[in-house]
C-alpha cells in the first residue's frame, strides 16, 4: 500500500467523521466548525485527485464566505448556543432508517456498476480550466453570474426592513 | 487508487446529509446538512473527472457551478430564515406553519 493510498484513506475517514459530527452534535457552533473541517478535508481530497482549482475554490467560497454566513445566521436567529436537546426532532429512528436505506441502495448500485483505478496525473489544470470555462462553457458561466446577481438582489430585498412600514419622515 | 472507497464515502456523506435534514429542528442546521449533500455530489463529479480523464474537465467545471449555486442558495436561504425569524421570533422548523390552514 503506497503512501498515496494511506493518505487518501485517512482523508476519507476524516471526511466521514467530521461529516457525522455535523449532524450528531448538539452544539450549533460545533456543527458549523465541523462543516469547515469536512470541507477542508474535501479540498485535500480534491488536491489528491489533481483538481487543484476546485480545491482552492472550495477553500475560498465555502470556508471563507459560506461558513461566515452560517455563523451570522446562527448568531442572528439566536439559535440556542451550547448543548441542548431541543435541536433535534424526537423521532430519530425513521430518518436513520431512511438514510441507511438510501446509503445501502446507492452503495449497491455503485458497487455493481463501477470498478477500476484512478490514475492521477501530476499536473496543474488551472490553465485548461480557464480556457475551457471562457471557451466552450462561456454561456453557462454567464448564466451562473446572473444567478449570483439575482441571489444578491434577492437577499437584500428579503432581508431588509419593509419600506412600506417605515414612516415617510424617516426616509 | 481504487475508486470504490471514494464513491462509498460520497454516498455515505450524502446519506448523512439526508439524515441531518430529516432530524434537525433548527433551520440553519438543515441548511448545513444541505451543504454536506452538495459536497458529496462535488466529490463524485471531481472523482469521475479524474477517473475518466476528461480532456474538457467537465466534472471540475460542473463542480465549480455547483459551488456557485450553493453559495447563492445559502444567501437566499438565510435571508428567508431571517425574514421568518423577524416575523415569528423562532428559527424552529416545526413552527414554520404559515402555509398550513
Amino acid at each position: 500500500m503506497s503512501w498515496y493510498e494511506i493518505v487518501s484513506y485517512l482523508i476519507l475517514f476524516l471526511i466521514l467523521g467530521t461529516g457525522l459530527r455535523v449532524v450528531l452534535t448538539s452544539n450549533v457552533v460545533h456543527a458549523a466548525i465541523s462543516l469547515v473541517l469536512t470541507l477542508a478535508f474535501t479540498a485535500a481530497l480534491f488536491l489528491m485527485l489533481s483538481a487543484d482549482f476546485v480545491a482552492w475554490v472550495i477553500v475560498l467560497v465555502y470556508i471563507g464566505a459560506v461558513i461566515v454566513l452560517f455563523l451570522f445566521g446562527i448568531m442572528i436567529t439566536r439559535a440556542p448556543l451550547g448543548r441542548n436537546a431541543e435541536l433535534d426532532n424526537v423521532n430519530k429512528t425513521t430518518p436513520a432508517l431512511l438514510s441507511l436505506g438510501i446509503f445501502l441502495s446507492m452503495s449497491y448500485v455503485l458497487l455493481t456498476s463501477f470498478s477500476g483505478e484512478v490514475n492521477v496525473i501530476q499536473s496543474s489544470s488551472i490553465e485548461e480550466i480557464g480556457l475551457i470555462l471562457l471557451g466552450r462553457f462561456v454561456l453557462p458561466f454567464e448564466i451562473v453570474s446572473f444567478v449570483l446577481l439575482a441571489a444578491l438582489i434577492g437577499g437584500i430585498a428579503l432581508a431588509r426592513k419593509d419600506v412600506a412600514l417605515i414612516s415617510e419622515d424617516q426616509i | 487508487m481504487n475508486i470504490i472507497p471514494i464513491l462509498i464515502t460520497a454516498a455515505a456523506l450524502f446519506s448523512i446529509g439526508i439524515y441531518g435534514i430529516l432530524v434537525r429542528r433548527n433551520s440553519v442546521m438543515v441548511l448545513l446538512s444541505i451543504e454536506l449533500m452538495l459536497n458529496a455530489v462535488n466529490i463524485n463529479f471531481v472523482l469521475f473527472n479524474a477517473f475518466l480523464r476528461d480532456v474538457l474537465l467537465q466534472g471540475q467545471i460542473f463542480s465549480i457551478f455547483i459551488i456557485t449555486v450553493a453559495a447563492a442558495e445559502v444567501g437566499i436561504g438565510l435571508a428567508i430564515v431571517l425574514m421568518i425569524f423577524r416575523n415569528r421570533q423562532t428559527a424552529n422548523l416545526n413552527d414554520f406553519d404559515l402555509l398550513k390552514w
